[in-house]
């Protein structure tokens, strides 16, 4: 049985993973902005076979609030094994653009509090030797691109942070896990038009499960964003600054 | 608020509509002053157009799709609208207990399930859907919620069961599940070789049987008119070992270009399905999934219809003239050379429905599925609309796409009182078609 933190527990993707493993019996404590919300989405959990599963309703952009969150997770889960951090909104580039206020508010909500949070995650784990930590970026934070490189450079942060965490854990047994999704169809792109290579949460939270099972390093969701991504991180500048994406 | 495309089973009309979306059974009705009007939007499984509001907007209610409470003890379940039988079926069935009334699907909400009052193989013995519903709560786009049940607010639950949603969403349910041994099923297959006898079987099966559906050769002419397969079924508590494995799940994963269900196809395969086993009579143990939703384990089967997609004709007829309109409606299908190897024949039992408008009523029902082939099916069904309508019989709103606004309102005497309930803010597509005339 996990012993289980989500941060972003109401976001699609992170419910879907709450749900495959409520149904192996894990136990959660789920973070996230809305009380009520988040009351609905723990007592589906234990219908679904959570074992436990807590409601604390917090802003993770919060920095103040991260060690009161993880005090209170180990002392209401008993422990703390699992970490998954889902939490983030989708910029509106435009917008960004023309205000630095928002620019800086959404590069600080998506990359920095991530950072604060899994700093002092990593400080548990390391001391402990053991867990695993499971952060959603993006296959935005790739490769900045016109059409979303505010939300993509904080998404870039995080990889970056991940990729070192991870080098830096590696010896304490600590999985850090980079997790990489495409387009999903969710509420948080509910405005989209969905083409072949949407796909829906469930299918992305197979993935996450798995990865966590096996202590990946970085998966993309579905997998074949690897080799798209792959192309467009290798196209050169001088012609990547010309082409639309 | 997106613009989508949204489609009823059928895929006779996939229409783009705004689509707004409730996130949370906490969550206020959404903002809807751009848009004509509303309509809760499960997951599409009505046939016709009563699920579809063209030219206005729908509300998603997918994202509704927590459990809320269950207990194994009295099996109580509750949910919000959005939950698929699926679901619930996945949650339940390793715990004891099967959901009390199930359509031929699995994927339709409970949400859907309450507004269509669905109906069952059981319906002799346990009536509609509605019925073993112990309460809901609707919401009003004017931000009203209610507690329905049948004895508080019991109007608005009568109003609401069967309702199409036209009375406001459903945000929650509390269900009375019904206790099962197992996940299997004990099932005999019986061939018969007319309505009579399809008649003589079912009154025979009735009481010691809770599940008969039959299975109708739509072209079985003269002294073989309305010969099929009967199924009959109980649950079963043999030991799961005791059922072949389910097989594995197939989908249809583009629409072919024309329909693969045609004169010729459906020849054959009437031919095979009433051939299809060598002993009149054989009995089995099987999965439930198997029982209940053979079509399911092909996803997206309505493909097959091809691009213009097809109508369901679902009827009831009531108990006395049941018989020889019944034989008068398969009379005509069958001299039309239209039809499909979908038809089915089940006898409803006088159980009474809950809702205004639930369609079940004791009597004999027929459904048949019809590739859309324009004008000469549209004559078909107005043929088959005054057999319905000389013996007093109703469409089924669920399934139908084109259905007369008299034949409605005579099928459904209750539909001026059911008006009263209707949220100002809601309509479909259904309700102004047939409303058109009054």
């Amino acid at each position: 049985m996990r012993k289980m933190l989500i941060v972003g527990a109401t976001s699609a993707i992170a419910e879907a993973v709450a749900r495959i493993c409520a149904e192996r019996g894990d136990a959660f404590v789920l973070v996230g902005r809305r009380a009520d919300v988040l009351g609905s989405t723990a007592a589906d959990l234990r219908v679904r076979g959570a074992k436990a599963a807590h409601a604390l309703a917090m802003d993770a952009s919060d920095l103040a609030s991260h060690e009161q969150m993880l005090a209170k997770t180990e002392e209401l889960l008993g422990g703390l094994d699992t970490v998954l951090i889902a939490y983030g909104t989708l910029s509106d580039q435009a917008a960004c653009q023309k205000s630095p206020e928002l620019t800086v508010a959404e590069l600080q909500n998506n990359g920095v509090s991530v950072v604060a949070l899994l700093t002092r995650i990593a400080e548990r784990f390391a001391a402990r030797r053991a867990g695993t930590i499971a952060v959603i970026s993006s296959v935005a934070g790739d490769r900045g691109r016109a059409s979303n490189y505010v939300y993509g450079s904080a998404k870039a942060l995080v990889s970056a942070f991940l990729s070192g965490l991870r080098q830096r854990l590696q010896k304490d047994g600590v999985s850090v896990i980079t997790i990489k999704p495409g387009f999903v169809d969710t509420p948080m792109t509910a405005n989209f038009r969905k083409g072949l290579l949407w796909a829906k949460p469930q299918r992305v939270a197979t993935g996450i499960v798995r990865a966590i099972d096996r202590s990946a390093s970085v998966v993309y969701l579905p997998a074949f964003w690897r080799p798209i991504m792959l192309i467009i991180r290798l196209i050169p500048e001088g012609v990547f600054r010309r082409i639309k994406l | 608020m997106a613009a989508q495309i949204v489609s009823s089973w059928g895929n006779v009309l996939p229409v783009e509509h705004a689509v707004f979306q409730l996130r949370s059974r906490h969550d206020v009705f959404p903002d809807i002053s751009e848009v004509e009007s509303v309509l809760p939007y499960g997951n599409g499984r009505s046939y016709g157009d009563s699920c579809l509001n063209v030219g206005a907007a729908v509300l998603s209610t997918r994202s509704l799709d927590h459990f809320i409470s269950f207990d194994p003890q009295s099996g109580v379940l509750a949910c919000e609208s959005g939950v698929l039988l699926a679901d619930i079926l996945r949650l339940v069935v390793p715990q004891g207990w099967f959901v009390p009334v199930s359509p031929g699907t699995w994927f339709v909400t409970v949400g859907g399930a309450i507004a269509n009052d669905v109906h069952g193989k059981n319906h002799h013995v346990a009536g509609t859907f509605t019925r073993h519903v112990r309460r809901f709560e609707l919401l009003r786009s004017d931000g009203t919620r209610r507690i329905c049940a049948p004895e508080e607010n019991a109007e608005w639950f009568a109003a609401t069961a069967g309702g199409l949603g036209l009375t406001g969403a459903i945000t929650w349910a509390e269900i009375q599940l019904r206790r099962i041994g197992g996940p299997l099923m004990d099932v005999e297959t019986i061939r018969y070789g007319n309505l009579d006898q399809f008649m003589q079987l079912s009154a025979e099966s009735d009481g010691l049987f809770e599940y008969i559906v039959a299975w109708v050769d739509c072209q079985g002419r003269g002294k073989h008119l309305g010969r099929g397969v009967l199924q009959r079924a109980n649950h079963s508590d043999a030991p799961l070992t005791a059922a072949p494995r389910p097989s594995r799940r197939l989908s249809v994963p583009f629409t072919p270009p024309f329909s693969f269900v045609n004169p010729a196809s459906l020849r054959i395969m009437n031919t095979a399905l009433y051939r299809g086993q060598f002993a009149n009579r054989r009995r089995r143990i099987e999965r439930f999934e198997s029982f209940f939703y053979p079509l399911d384990n092909i996803l997206q089967w309505n493909r097959l219809y091809g691009p213009r997609g097809f109508y369901q004709y679902q009827c009831v007829i009531p108990s006395e003239p049941a018989q020889e309109a019944t034989r008068a409606l398969l009379r005509t299908i069958g001299s039309s050379g239209q039809g499909s190897f979908l038809a089915v024949l089940k006898l409803f039992g006088d159980v009474s429905s809950p809702g205004m408008l639930s369609f079940p009523r004791a009597g004999l029902t027929l459904a048949i599925d019809f590739p859309n082939r324009g004008a000469r099916l549209q004559q078909l069904f107005r043929e088959l609309d005054a057999i319905v309508r000389a013996n007093g019989g109703r469409l089924y709103p669920a399934k139908d796409g084109r259905m007369p606004g008299d034949l409605f309102r005579s099928g459904y005497p209750r539909w001026r009182e059911f008006s009263n309930y209707i949220d100002p803010r809601c309509s479909s597509t259904f309700w102004r078609r047939v409303m058109a005339d009054t």
